[in-house]
């Protein structure tokens, strides 16, 4: 096999805390080899080294949530020939979209002393409502196995098997007694992507969603089992507007039950 | 497995169970049994020094399920918990292969078989039908599965007669329970609270074993005891399920609008078929590593209740939740029958108490029933 060049890999941000590129850090065992099959052209976390594009596989975290940023990501795209967008903020406008409940200005002006310096949009608003997105990665943060496998996937050509069935599969699979059923703690896993290993109920935690809404999530039979375990409307505004409040089926339940 | 003539029934002498069970180990077993943890009852590997809990009962109901201890000393005064044997016998996760690229070409290496030999301890009735059940499918036929029959071959069972079903449990109306009928090597019967066990063999490797174990052949009056429980547990089931017909029916009601009505509470999140102990639906997933010299395939338990079950060229053929709990159901308690010969179910009620929301299967079977009792006859 002659020299080939290493294909390029680019790591954007946009809102967000970082954690989603930072779980490509966190796969130390994996990163000598990740950096030994492609070029790392852009990813600020990892090095001040930056090569001009276009980049083979850009990996794009956070949300939309400036005019200046719903700018950059069209050049981003133009510049990636295969673009995924990686966790909760870019897959669903992430916990900054509460905003989209009320009036960003309003939020500023109670946040900002000097509101009239803020120039921010309306809505924080996932890739895919922007560009075309190849993949997407759910997950607050993703999980680092997932974004190996992406990569592996990637390299090789072959399709990435994610599941989009309900995180009660990996509860199951794991052995975890259902924490609704044998202590009455509400949980979102029935209503919630896979991806994480059912890692919450695992610690006796109910779900917490961070992998946004499942292929079919019946949020009203879930509310209504949550109802009856002693939630309230709050408590159910409040389960369903976490990390992925902008995704439509989690924010459609959240509004049935806000009580204005 | 020999079987042996009908068994001589005994009273296990002092200390009972613990003797019994080390003597399981040292005919070469692991032994798994009942455990409490996260406030079910699972399945797991118990620890030489290790006793089965004492005076645990357990209320089950449509999605509910509590342990109360501290009642007596008794061993097995419940029913089954969220677990199934399925655990061991068909992992949730298992390797099949290892695929490496070299020089020469492509390696497959095939997973080696673990060479555990397991005792199952505390096994009811009604998962020794849903072995029996496994045991029908993997063993021979279409299906048969290599590692299945690896794992199988090791497998000791000792059993335990259920004299205090839950609130769940519909074993009578599925002639599987709660007397154990065969499919074990040794079964037990509590006939006291903490008090004497009854044992019997039902092979040859189980009659050698108790042979080993301080016990005297039980006296009449224990053998009385023994059917006053059995008797009391036929009458305590919680639940109950007509079977006459009941394949005709569900196919019959195909179109029923119950169907609708049960995906307005179905969650599709798939519990149902992860806790029933005869689904047995899988899938594989290929892995790879970086350089793609490695690959790894995998078989994972899969559920009728996902859109990539039912995917073929071109989309998900039950993209609507009522097809999939129809699907489930109609499979579980009709068209299993003309593939297997039986029923898919055998009552254990885990589908009803590990449903988050409570779909009771035997409810959603009786309203079908009435609502075909109600419909003009489609038949002419």
């Amino acid at each position: 096999m002659g020299e080939r060049k290493k294909p390029t890999l680019a790591v954007f941000k946009f809102a967000s805390c970082d954690g989603c590129q930072l779980s490509l850090l966190d796969c130390e065992d994996e990163l000598l080899a990740v950096a030994a099959e492609v070029e790392i052209a852009n990813f600020l976390e990892a090095s001040r080294a930056v090569a001009k594009g276009p980049y083979d596989l850009t990996l794009v975290e956070g949300s939309i949530t400036t005019p200046h940023d719903a700018e950059r990501i069209h050049q981003i795209r133009r510049v990636s020939k295969t673009l995924v967008a990686i966790g909760a903020c870019a897959t669903a406008g992430g916990v900054q979209a509460l905003r989209n409940t009320g009036d960003v200005s309003d939020f500023a002006k109670i946040v900002y002393a000097s509101p009239q310096y803020i120039e921010t949009l309306g809505k924080s608003t996932p890739i895919v409502d922007h560009v075309f997105v190849d993949f997407e990665l759910r997950g607050c943060p993703v999980r680092k196995e997932q974004l190996v496998g992406l990569l592996g996937a990637w390299l090789n050509g072959r399709a990435l098997e994610v599941s989009s069935a309900s995180v009660c599969l990996e509860c199951k699979r794991r052995g975890t007694p259902c924490v609704m059923v044998a202590a009455g703690t509400p949980c979102l896993g029935p209503v919630t992507h896979a991806g994480c290993g059912a890692l919450c109920p695992s610690f006796r935690r109910g779900c917490y969603g961070c992998f946004g809404p499942m292929e079919s999530p019946n949020t009203a039979s879930l509310a209504a089992v949550w109802t009856s375990l002693g939630a309230t409307g709050p408590d159910l505004v409040r389960a369903f507007r976490s990390f992925n409040a902008g995704a439509e089926p989690f924010r459609r339940e959240s509004e049935v039950h806000e009580q204005r | 497995m020999e079987t042996a003539p009908p068994g001589i029934r005994y009273v296990l002498g002092d200390p009972g169970l613990p003797r019994l069970i080390e003597a399981v180990r040292g005919a070469g077993y692991r032994v798994a049994g009942p455990k409490v943890r996260d406030g079910a009852l699972c399945y797991e590997e118990l620890d030489p020094a290790e006793a089965l809990p004492r005076g645990i009962r357990d209320e089950q109901g449509p999605g509910r399920y509590r342990l109360k201890s501290g009642h007596d000393a008794s061993l097995f005064a419940q029913a089954v918990g969220p677990q199934s044997w399925k655990r061991y016998l068909s992992p949730p996760e298992q390797r099949l292969f290892v695929a490496r690229k070299d020089g020469s070409g492509l390696r497959i290496e095939p997973e080696a078989a673990d060479a555990s030999r397991w005792a199952f301890v505390g096994v009811r009735p009604c998962d020794l039908a849903a072995i029996r059940l496994r045991d029908k499918v993997f063993l021979d036929g279409a299906s048969a599965d290599p590692a299945y029959r690896a794992v199988r071959k090791g497998i000791l069972v000792v059993a335990v007669q259920c004299t205090a079903p839950a609130g769940t449990c519909f074993c009578l109306s599925m002639g599987t329970g709660p007397r154990a009928a065969g499919g074990f090597d040794l079964l037990l019967t509590e006939i006291g609270e903490g008090g004497p066990l009854l044992v019997e063999a039902g092979t040859s490797e189980g009659e050698a074993i108790l042979r080993t174990v301080p016990r005297s052949e039980a006296a009449p009056g224990d053998l009385a005891e023994a059917e006053r429980r059995m008797e009391r547990a036929e009458r305590s089931m919680g639940r109950s399920l007509e079977t006459a017909g009941l394949a005709e029916l569900l196919l019959r009601r195909s179109e029923s609008p119950r169907w609708e009505e049960i995906a307005g509470r179905c969650l599709a999140c798939g519990n149902c078929t992860m806790a029933c102990p005869t689904c047995f639906c899988t899938t594989v997933e290929d892995i790879s590593d970086l350089t793609g010299s490695t690959a790894e395939r995998w078989r994972r338990w899969d559920s009728c209740f996902t859109l990539a079950f039912s995917y073929i060229h071109g989309g998900s053929v039950r993209r609507a939740v009522p097809a999939r709990y129809r699907q489930w159901m109609t499979h579980k308690l009709a068209t299993w029958t003309a593939q297997f010969g039986e029923s898919g179910c055998v009552g254990c009620g885990r589908c009803i108490t590990w449903c988050p929301a409570g779909i009771d299967l035997t409810e959603e079977a009786r309203a079908l029933r009435e609502a075909d009792g109600a419909a003009p006859s489609p038949r002419t």
